[in-house]
């Protein structure tokens, strides 16, 4: 009897409470970083909630091996949430082009960011953007300085001192000299030959040449990261074939192994589970005094579901996450993605620094397989992991490797016919 | 029999299972299985007849992708067909022995496996055979056989191989189980009749058991068929949608998963995927096909 | 005559292969439950090593009860698992035995009708499904999951049970008849006592990948209220989580209820498996 007055007054109280709090509009956001889950639910949305009273938002994130089937599934039947993490690129113009997203180019916000950083999330022809840019992540090498100290190795400027660090560190045998696996594959793809590739294809330039169809896949510059990476097998650990990325996180962060073929995203992590100094070096260039080349990718933005019932309440949301604001919290908070806004943001982490560093040396460029060149069958970006598993594994030679991705390519893609 | 009346305990009987099945599985499979015929030209859907499936079987692109997974599944098949039912009928008839002690400890460890979730057993099996780790290579080690050690989930001519045994692994206890249900209803007399005849022990059961549970087999037969044509978690879980290393480790349900949802910058065909789905659909049809007419009728049936 | 049955040699051997067995099957499990309570150093050194005082961490499980409501998660399971499983034997055993026993038009058609469904993952219908839920407001109750699940595992019920309904002797019901007995007494006190063991292995079958699934709940009820335990535990085992003492503390904690359930109704699996069985 108690038990059930009981009930009756916490469902009463429950009511009144859902009442009380009916005005408030609800954003959920779908994304795939669930990594970052905490950080959204303990500084970014409270952040946000303190300025615009009205307003909740629920980050709601699924795995990244998920987000993509599960995101589209959802926006196709109208369940997904207010606010769509975007991929860069093809996924999200899909996503754009079947109606799922909405044009945000009227939001004054925009023009917090440069047409570069925009690039990501528009029309081929640029009528459109459909997306506020979030994030880039940058690739380079993130070594053990104490391993580096202790052996006595100079931070490598071109390939061959990359390499004679490596020989080093593989001779005096206390540290495996290259935390990397083949066994996700994606690693070898984005941490290799995505890392190390721009130096050679020059970045931009070859990478719009290959667009427009006056490089091809076969060419050395687009061959020759698969002959470096060839040699890389020898550097990497035991076994490493079955090694997967957390194996190889996991290796570096507990002083097993000297470096680490990175993207900047590893940061935060790293920095919670590593008890040594850690540095950060940029792919080699061929020749000392070359000019450098990173992969500055623009990886993550955020746009709004056009099926929302709230598009009031979640463009607000946008342009604050459009906003130098923003950009601060979110940068300091997970160092390693760095804001595309214009504003500059005073970054604290060291490592983070570093990276960003590069901007002022090098020339920027994004993944050369992200645009344009993986919307057809076969895939392009798929292909290039596999290409570079079998490079460092030794299965095919890298002129095999380049003619087998130029079919694939050629196969569908008008340019390269 | 012949009553030409309505007879109404039959509908009541079959309707809330053929409305929810329907409703709920037919519908949405065949509206999807449709789009096989379909495909997306500028936006828009059109038809184009079995189009998709030309492109499927003799596109080559397509074709050596879909050839190499169904062969991929063939294997997959064949080992839990030789190891995980022999190992399963062989528990069952330990288990199945009168004076056994333990047999309820056993039985319920054994099976414990299989009530374990795909994300569990692909972490639990990576970890152990991380070459990294060194679980399997220093217990392989302790026994004098490091030499034997390979990063078999890393290696092309070993990775399926081993996923199979692992997907063996999980699922011996269904077999298991299911023989042993059998086996335990063999009524008494049939074999007290056996060892009047003087046939006892491994005989008593290649003779008189092993005939009386061959329906059971065949239905587990079927079922890991169907199941093994499904499968898709462990692999997915595993070794991810890509199926590495080099596609090796490709089965139908990952190639059919890859292609309607799309994976990383692949953007998703549910056009090409629902003619994936349709072929799968036709192979496992085929084989129960089989089931059902050429085997199971010929099994002698018998009573409780 | 029992010579055979009590041969201690026999006994022996046969006690080293279930043994033998046994510890195969346990191994893994006892790896992930082991590491779950170690520090993060101790399972990359030693990943075999019991957890001792300077070892002992309950670091992964604080991250994670942090993270969720997992005794909400746990109930929301319970409630989609057994709802499923009751409607699935309940519906596929009337339906088997309206196709086992009766003969009508459209018997076998119906029949394979009915078996279409093993042969198709259900998956590939997600859209529809979707749609579906979302149509009928079902999306993010637990009534979406348990009607998908009940759909699910009627086509194998239904093959199962209508396999074991043949069996059941004529004689019996034809007795009940004679005695004046409805048919659905017929079904519901003489019948579905006798395939009892199909039954319950009808529920193992549909336990399991209900239970462990992954997908439906992610796409027709990812809503926090009714999060089911492998989802919840899911966000710990993403492609770019490191934190092995989370992950490890997660997959425990989806591994124990289930394993504790088992071991609390193993006893009643065996019995309904065995008791239609021995007569």
């Amino acid at each position: 009897m108690t038990r059930n007055t009981l009930k009756l007054a916490l469902a009463a109280m429950g009511l009144v409470a859902t009442g009380a709090q009916a005005q408030d509009v609800t954003l959920t956001i779908e994304s795939w970083r669930n990594d970052d889950l905490a950080l959204w639910q303990q500084e970014i949305i409270p952040a946000f909630e303190a300025e615009h009273s009205g307003i909740k938002v629920i980050f709601s994130p699924s795995a990244p091996t998920e987000y993509n089937a599960a995101l589209n599934s959802k926006l196709d039947a109208g369940s997904a949430g207010d606010i769509i993490t975007c991929r860069p690129f093809d996924a999200s113009l899909a996503l754009f082009e079947a109606g799922h997203l909405t044009d945000l180019d009227d939001m004054e916000a925009m023009n917090n960011f440069s047409e570069v950083a925009k690039s990501a999330w528009q029309t081929d022809d640029g009528s459109a953007t459909f997306c506020v840019p979030m994030a880039s992540v940058i690739h380079g090498f993130i070594y053990n300085a104490d391993a580096f100290a202790e052996l006595g190795i100079e931070v490598p400027e071109t390939e061959a001192e990359f390499f004679a660090a490596l020989d080093k560190i593989k001779e005096d045998g206390s540290y495996i000299p290259m935390a990397m696996g083949t066994n996700d594959q994606w690693e070898a793809a984005t941490m290799g030959y995505n890392n190390i590739g721009p130096n050679y294809w020059k970045g931009e330039e070859g990478r719009r040449a290959l667009i427009a169809g006056e490089q091809k896949l076969t060419d050395a510059a687009w061959v020759a990261p698969y002959e470096a990476l060839a040699k890389w097998g020898d550097y990497l650990g035991d076994g490493y074939e079955a090694q997967t990325y957390p194996d190889s996180q996991n290796l570096f962060t507990l002083g097993r192994a000297a470096i680490y073929p990175a993207g900047s995203w590893e940061i935060a992590g790293f920095n919670a589970q590593a008890d040594f100094a850690m540095g950060a070096f940029k792919p080699p260039v061929r020749n000392a005094g070359d000019t450098c080349y990173i992969s500055d990718h623009t990886d993550i933005g955020i746009g709004m579901n056009a099926a929302t019932a709230n598009s009031e309440a979640a463009r607000t949301f946008l342009a604050w996450v459009g906003s130098p604001e923003f950009a601060s919290i979110f940068g300091n908070a997970l160092p390693g993605f760095f804001p595309l806004s214009n504003t500059p943001v005073e970054l604290t982490d060291p490592l983070a620094k570093e990276f960003v560093s590069w901007r002022g040396e090098c020339e920027s460029t994004i993944r050369s397989t992200y645009q344009i060149l993986s919307r057809g069958t076969p895939n392009l970006e798929n292909e290039t992991w596999g290409a570079s598993v079998a490079a460092i594994k030794g299965t095919s030679s890298p002129a095999e490797l380049g003619q087998k991705l130029q079919d694939g390519l050629a196969s569908w893609y008008a340019p390269q016919q | 029999m012949s009553v030409p009346r309505i007879r109404w305990h039959i509908i009541v009987f079959l309707a809330p299972a053929v409305l929810v099945y329907t409703a709920v599985m037919i519908f949405p499979l065949f509206n999807t299985l449709r789009l096989a015929l379909y495909s997306e030209v500028e936006q828009a859907r059109v038809f184009v007849g079995l189009e998709n499936f030309r492109t499927l079987f003799f596109d080559p692109i397509w074709s050596e992708q879909f050839w190499n997974a169904l062969g991929n599944n063939f294997w997959f098949f064949l080992i839990h067909m030789l190891v995980q039912n022999p190992i399963g009928v062989a528990l069952a008839a330990i288990l199945s022995h009168p004076r056994l002690r333990f047999a309820a400890l056993y039985r319920s460890a054994i099976f414990i496996p299989t009530i374990l979730s795909f994300v569990i057993v692909g972490f639990a099996w990576k970890l152990i055979l991380s070459p990294i780790w060194g679980i399997a290579p220093s217990m392989l080690d302790a026994v004098g056989l490091k030499f034997l050690f390979a990063p078999w989930l890393g290696k092309e001519e070993y990775a399926l191989t081993t996923l199979a045994l692992v997907s063996v692994w999980q699922f011996v206890g269904i077999p298991m189980m299911l023989i042993y249900a059998a086996l335990l209803s063999i009524p008494e007399e049939i074999l007290e009749a056996g060892e009047l005849d003087g046939i006892t022990g491994l005989s008593a059961f290649w003779k008189v058991k092993l005939p009386l549970i061959l329906p059971s087999i065949g239905i587990i037969s079927i079922l890991t068929f169907v199941g093994n044509f499904n499968a898709f978690d462990l692999i997915y879980v595993a070794q991810g949608a890509l199926a590495g290393p080099n596609f090796s480790t490709d089965i139908l349900g990952t190639f059919m998963y890859r292609t309607f949802f799309g994976f990383q910058l692949q953007l998703g065909d549910p056009h090409m995927g629902s003619a994936i789905a349709g072929a799968m659909f036709a192979i496992i049809l085929v084989g129960v096909c089989i089931y059902l007419f050429g085997i199971q009728t010929r099994m002698r049936r018998y009573q409780l | 005559m029992h010579r055979a049955r009590k041969n201690p040699f026999n006994t022996m051997g046969m006690h080293g292969a279930l043994i033998l067995y046994t510890l195969i099957a346990l191994f893994p499990v006892f790896v992930i439950l082991v590491n779950s309570f170690k520090a993060r150093k101790a399972i990359f050194r030693e990943p075999l090593a019991l957890p001792d005082s300077e070892s002992f961490s309950l670091i992964g499980y604080q991250t994670v009860m942090r993270q969720g409501d997992f005794f909400l998660y746990f109930q929301n399971s319970m409630i989609v698992t057994v709802a499923s499983l009751f409607f699935i034997l309940l519906f596929g055993a009337m339906a088997a035995y309206a196709l086992a026993e009766y003969r009508f038009k459209g018997n076998l058609l119906l029949g394979l009708y009915l078996a279409l469904g093993i042969m198709i993952p259900i998956r590939i219908g997600t859209v529809a499904i979707l749609e579906m839920m979302v149509a009928t407001g079902l999306v993010n109750t637990l009534w979406a999951l348990i009607l998908v699940y009940t759909a699910q595992g009627l086509p194998l019920a239904v093959f199962i049970l209508s396999e074991f309904m043949r069996q059941v002797s004529d004689d019996l019901k034809n007795a009940g008849r004679v005695d004046g007995l409805s048919e659905y007494t017929i079904f519901f006190r003489l019948v579905l006592p006798l395939v009892r063991p199909a039954m319950a292995t009808v529920a193992v079958f549909n336990m399991i990948p209900i239970w462990n699934d992954l997908w439906f709940p992610l796409i027709l009820a990812p809503s926090e209220e009714t999060k089911t335990l492998t989802l919840g535990s899911q966000v710990f085992i993403g492609q770019f989580v490191t934190d092995w003492n989370a992950v490890l503390s997660a997959l425990s904690m989806a591994i124990l209820p289930v394993l504790i359930l088992y071991v609390i109704f193993s006893r009643q699996l065996i019995r309904g498996i065995t008791s239609g069985a021995v007569k």
